[in-house]
């Protein structure tokens, strides 16, 4: 039986996107740390304009460096292609403002993270693009919040902080049977851990920052184009499917077909909105996705370490994480996952809001910042950090108890994350 | 673009440069089994910027056009022609694979509708893995797996993709899945049975080039030399190394220049 020939997932996170440099030998990704490219000819620099041949203009709409790290992204997610942002919520903007319109709407799953609510329930009406939140466990919620204006469906494959586990097969069915495209956030899971398209999402957003960076040293984010949505079948997407005067009436899905989304993010949105990604933050993100799959698989061990401590101590009212039996969404996390649902968890700590600050000043280990998804082991208390503009009924909408404590499980010996969690929670006791 | 042959509506891609109160000389662009006008992205454009009517074409069933999908290379050249007389003119052929097998049977056998011809990813015989064949006739998705694994070179299975950002194996990949069912597998039983490959060539009195890649598994570079000795017209032989059957994908740039030198000049 023949078998179709593909580089692996863990040869790809290393390659994908790049050969060795042809005029220095370099290796390593070169860091192509310049604003601008010299044109061979008038000509040439008019067909690149003119979207009649490719290549680099100018940093803020491409880059050599950055299109490595999107090259390797859309290849480990298994899309057409990516699109690198300034950061995670510039991604966002850049999907919603190259497909949506003033006047559309968006159908969003209640559990994202802080920034991405805020932006849809208080900024983005701004422009005229409302947003109706529901639950990310009920596809029936989904589909009846459904209009006649509404462009896009958004969720975060492992919702946060309560990591509500995404069907992600269920949700597409709903948007594509209302012509809508599903548009996921998997930042949380990272494309070792599940590829959204395989299961019917067709863009996914990262905060690339987090474990695709995997270091905490750079800010970045990207949108993965899947290729597969009929832009032109639905007809609800006319910045895709209608002449666009800024480039000489092309039509995207006319000239570029699956690609019509990633070109028009590019051409339109990196070059009219500018929220690029730096070559330097490129070159640091790149180091971090070389060793994807060796990190994700130990944030994985670690995490089973970290909820075998939680499991029963003395001073956690509750855990939350799709691996542990109590959580709603175990078996589908089974089927969804194999591989194991990533390396946040949240748990209530006995005592509430007070015991809760207790132990996030008493951990030494971890570290008490707003990001995950890094190297090192973090904690937060998102009801008074990253959800803290949400309202009381928003925070309980979206499972945010004032006792909630966020984990984002690094790569430390085990032994000492555990010991570190386990005399902070001691004291929180006291 | 949208027009009428037979009754029956065909779409190309222009470049978004329309045809009208233009007298420039037209390119058909032909795609490959399983594909649409949109291979053609990085060299449309370009052509209708430089000189031409610029038409990359949606062979029937695929793409916009309507179908149902043609069942043998003569078939379709002879519906390839049919374009040339919709417009009142010889027209330029550039085809991939099956387009360029369709390309070749029409340069051979309708002279008086074609100036040159230009082929891509071409074999003198083209036979069709039994599995592949398989796969496609039952709409698995497997068949656009292998023809995407066969189709770029193992350098460009990694990408390096000259257009930033996109993934060339990711985009083979949707643009065939996206094919009509039960098309690819009356496209790859075209290729197979055609027969008049060799006959077709030895009467091309046209300029021809020959875009070939080095590591085509699809159609061996080997499988080309036949066509290539048996035209006598003014023939172009150009071989991309490290390059595999999806040339103007995999070698954007320097299938343009080529393909705007040789229309130009024919």
């Amino acid at each position: 039986m023949v078998e179709p020939e593909f580089r692996r997932f863990d040869t790809r996170a290393l390659h994908a996107g790049q050969y060795p440099d042809p005029s220095t030998g370099s290796r390593a990704v070169p860091i192509h740390q310049t604003t601008s490219y010299v044109f061979d000819s008038v000509d040439q620099a008019a067909g690149l304009y003119n979207l009649e041949t490719s290549g680099h203009i100018y940093s803020r709409i491409s880059n050599p460096t950055v299109a490595v790290l999107e090259e390797r992204l859309a290849s480990l997610e298994g899309g057409v292609g990516a699109v690198c942002t300034a950061s995670g919520m510039a991604a966002l903007h850049l999907a919603v403002a190259t497909l949506l319109n003033t006047g559309d709407h968006i159908v969003a799953s209640r559990n994202i993270y802080g920034g991405a609510f805020i932006l849809m329930n208080h900024t983005l009406p701004r422009f005229g693009i409302t947003t109706t939140f529901v639950d990310p466990r009920d596809p029936e919620e989904f589909a009846k919040a459904i209009r006649p204006e509404t462009r896009l469906i958004f969720a975060e494959t492992l919702g946060n902080p309560g990591i509500e586990v995404l069907d992600i097969g269920a949700v597409s069915d709903v948007a594509h049977a209302a012509g809508l495209p599903l548009c996921v956030d998997s930042t949380f899971s990272t494309p070792y851990l599940i590829n959204p398209i395989e299961h019917g999402a067709d863009i996914i957003m990262h905060s690339v920052t987090k474990f695709l960076g995997g270091h905490g040293v750079a800010i970045g984010g990207t949108i993965v184009d899947g290729g597969r949505f009929d832009w032109e079948a639905s007809g609800k997407f006319p910045t895709l499917t209608e002449p666009y005067e800024g480039y000489h009436n092309i039509t995207f899905t006319e000239e570029f077909g699956p690609a019509a989304l990633s070109m028009r993010a590019r051409a339109e949105g990196l070059k009219d909105f500018g929220a690029c990604m730096s070559p330097a933050n490129a070159f640091y993100l790149l180091q971090g996705v070389e060793t994807l799959p060796l990190r994700m698989a130990r944030h994985v061990e670690n995490t089973q370490h970290v909820i075998e401590l939680l499991d029963g101590h003395d001073a956690v009212e509750w855990i939350k994480h799709p691996s542990h039996p109590s959580h709603p969404d175990h078996d589908l996390a089974k089927r969804l996952y194999p591989k194991g649902t990533g390396a946040i968890l949240s748990f209530g700590v006995k005592g509430g809001r007070e015991a809760g600050k207790k132990f996030i000043e008493s951990v030494k280990l971890a570290s008490h910042l707003a990001n995950v998804g890094d190297a090192k082991t973090l904690v937060i208390h998102p009801g008074s950090t990253t959800h803290q503009q949400m309202s009381i009924e928003d925070l309980e909408n979206a499972g945010i108890s004032e006792d909630l404590i966020r984990v984002s499980v690094g790569l430390e010996d085990p032994e000492d994350i555990c010991g570190d969690l386990d005399k902070a929670l001691r004291s929180s006791q006291r | 673009m949208f027009f009428s042959l037979d009754g029956k509506q065909v779409h190309g891609a222009t470049g978004a440069v329309g045809f009208e109160g233009r007298s420039d000389p037209i390119v058909v662009l032909i795609h490959g089994a399983g594909m649409d006008r949109t291979v053609w992205s990085q060299q449309t454009r370009f052509l209708a910027h430089h000189g031409f009517r610029a038409l990359a074409i949606d062979l029937p069933d695929h793409g916009k056009s309507e179908g149902p999908a043609l069942e043998s290379i003569a078939d379709l050249s002879d519906w390839i022609a049919e374009i040339s007389n919709h417009f009142g003119e010889k027209i330029h052929l550039v085809g991939h694979s099956m387009g360029a097998l369709t390309a070749l049977h029409a340069a051979g056998n309708h002279k008086d509708s074609i100036s040159s011809v230009s082929l891509l990813g071409v074999g003198a015989t083209m036979p069709v893995h039994p599995e592949l064949q398989e796969a496609a006739d039952a709409n698995d998705v497997k068949a656009a797996q292998l023809i995407t694994s066969w189709g770029h070179g193992t350098k460009h299975h990694l990408g390096n993709n000259p257009t930033p950002g996109l993934s060339m194996t990711g985009g083979t990949q949707a643009l065939i899945e996206s094919t009509a069912r039960g098309v690819l597998g009356v496209d790859l039983l075209a290729c197979s049975s055609y027969e008049e490959a060799v006959e077709s060539a030895e009467n091309i009195d046209c300029p021809i080039l020959f875009l070939l890649g080095s590591e085509d598994k699809m159609t061996p570079r080997k499988a080309a030399q036949p066509l290539i000795d048996a035209i006598s017209s003014e023939k172009t032989i150009v071989d991309f190394p490290s390059t595999g059957h999806m040339v103007m994908i995999e070698e954007p740039d320097l299938v343009r220049q080529k393909l705007l030198a040789h229309v130009t000049s024919s």
